[in-house]
């Protein structure tokens, strides 16, 4: 297992920057303690026409470490997640207020294109979504839609990105069949094949277990943490336990307010505030 | 932060199980309780039979530690506790060995004793050992109370007495040593008297753990190997 992931972070300093984006600076000031920050959340608030989804979160998001988001069904994770990467701009009536810096740059500025965006910032979804394409082309997709044709550069980013994601073993003999044949595990380590193959700064999962067996599973967050050696990973999960085993740090959310965000270490232990502890023991609210 | 609450669980069952496991913490440390009191009054009133019953007794001590062990056990593997509830099952694996160690040593005054009513009766320190054993079994009570009422000045106050009994023990050995120069012919019986003064004091130490697991518990804060002062500080923070 180790080896496959050295071997990707070797490739794709080989790779050179055949991806990079223009235009966005990255400034690798400001720091939690001695971590470096990649994304920086201020007074954001939210609306879903009239109702407030979010309430004046700030936070930071250290880089390459796992963060992970808890909370009851609609406190807000989820919506916060998806601020990250802008996908809250695809629902109607839906208003922000406040900043998301990426590297010190506010990605809610008029100028910063979405599409870009979200090739530095990857989603990947609870239900794992493979296009009804070959195994080999899912993970090509994005880098063809960034222009690469090369077929040698393609093969070598298709099988660095695999192996990242821990599923070149299983799939190297089968690249042309059809993704859709694969199991729900498998299925969902190739869609994280595909975010990680135009190699995005941030990785967002919106609960990416939650349809998965315990084995497959064990496999994502065995994936997750020999991926937040190269990327800044943020999980959104309802497993309390998921989010103990993988995370870094732990933000608690409830209706729509940040209740407490530290270290997992301290969360699950010693949480500061009476909501927190009562929420990952199991007492009523 | 609130003290935490061992009922109101969204699950009934779980509430269940964790107020099983601190009642047996509190009927274990009963136990032990009654066989420091026994074994000292076999040993200060020379009752042989009474020590014989504390050793045959030690026993249940070891029984109940096993249980909740199990029990403990059980609650990690299926309900995955956290935070204030984690913290109280490992508190209460940690006091529940030491409850097992204070229940060796009460066994260990016991067979002094049983040795001891076997011999002539010398004139030596009983009354003090009595005194010793009195103080000691109200630290090991006010720490299981503290444990029962989650309260960390309690526990606090249990930390305090540990040095209180320390200064009693040095004198017991000094008064101990003084017999033993005096009539030579004593020390043979002295001596097991020395080893049923160091239990005691043992258990000192041991109820003084038992109060730190308690601060652990309630503050979440390890306040192990620290001074008294810097506990202080942690308490009241």
């Amino acid at each position: 297992m180790e080896d496959k992931v050295m071997t990707g972070v070797q490739s794709k300093t080989s790779l050179g920057h055949a991806l990079d984006i223009e235009g966005m600076s990255r400034n690798r000031d400001g720091a939690v303690g001695d971590e470096p920050i990649a994304l920086e959340v201020q007074g954001l608030n939210l609306y879903y026409a009239e109702k407030q989804a979010l309430r004046d979160i700030s936070l930071t998001i250290p880089q390459k470490k796992v963060t992970a988001f808890i909370g009851p069904s609609g406190c807000g994770k989820s919506t916060l997640l998806r601020c990250f990467n802008r996908m809250n701009d695809l629902i109607d009536g839906c208003r922000t207020e406040g900043a998301i810096r990426l590297y010190g740059r506010n990605i809610y500025d008029a100028d910063v294109d979405a599409a870009q965006l979200r090739r530095r910032i990857g989603m990947v979804f609870q239900k794992p979504n493979p296009f009804p394409k070959s195994i080999y082309e899912n993970v090509a997709y994005g880098l063809r839609l960034a222009g690469i044709s090369k077929k040698r550069l393609l093969d070598e980013t298709v099988e660095w990105a695999l192996k990242g994601a821990a599923l070149w073993e299983e799939v190297k003999d089968r690249l042309e069949d059809s993704a859709l044949g694969l199991s729900g595990g498998q299925q969902q380590r190739l869609v994280i094949a595909r975010a990680i193959a135009i190699q995005p700064e941030v990785i967002l999962l919106d609960e990416p277990c939650s349809a998965l067996d315990p084995i497959a599973t064990l496999k994502i967050e065995e994936l997750m943490n020999e991926l937040k050696a190269n990327y800044t990973i943020v999980i959104v999960t309802h497993n309390m336990q998921q989010a103990a085993r993988v995370s870094d740090y732990t933000a608690f959310m409830y209706l729509g307010d940040m209740v407490e965000y530290g270290d997992t270490d301290q969360i699950f232990t010693k949480p500061a505030k009476k909501q927190t502890e009562d929420y990952i023991t199991g007492r009523y609210g | 932060m609130d003290k935490p609450l061992i009922s109101q669980h969204i699950s009934r069952q779980f509430n269940v199980e964790l107020e099983d496991v601190r009642q047996r913490v509190l009927a274990m440390g009963g136990l032990v309780e009654q066989q420091i009191a026994d074994a000292t009054r076999a040993l200060v009133e020379s009752d042989g039979t009474l020590g014989q019953e504390v050793s045959r007794a030690d026993h249940k001590v070891n029984g109940l530690e096993v249980y909740i062990d199990e029990e403990c056990s059980r609650i990690l593997a299926r309900r995955q506790p956290t935070a204030s509830d984690l913290r109280l099952v490992v508190a209460v694996i940690k006091t529940i060995t030491d409850l097992e160690r204070i229940g060796d040593e009460a066994d260990r005054i016991a067979r002094m004793a049983t040795d001891l009513a076997a011999q002539e009766r010398i004139p030596a320190s009983y009354v003090e050992i009595g005194h010793l054993s009195k103080h000691v079994q109200q630290m090991v009570h006010s720490a299981l109370d503290a444990f029962a009422r989650m309260d960390p000045e309690a526990a606090l106050a249990v930390a305090r007495e540990d040095a209180a009994v320390d200064r009693e023990y040095e004198a017991l050995l000094r008064q101990c040593m003084t017999y033993m120069m005096e009539d030579p012919r004593t020390i043979r019986h002295v001596m097991d008297l020395i080893w049923s003064v160091r239990a005691l004091e043992r258990i000192g130490d041991h109820a003084r753990n038992i109060a730190e697991y308690v601060i652990y518990f309630v503050k979440g804060k390890d306040v192990r190997h620290i001074s008294l002062e810097q506990m202080e500080k942690e308490v009241k923070q």
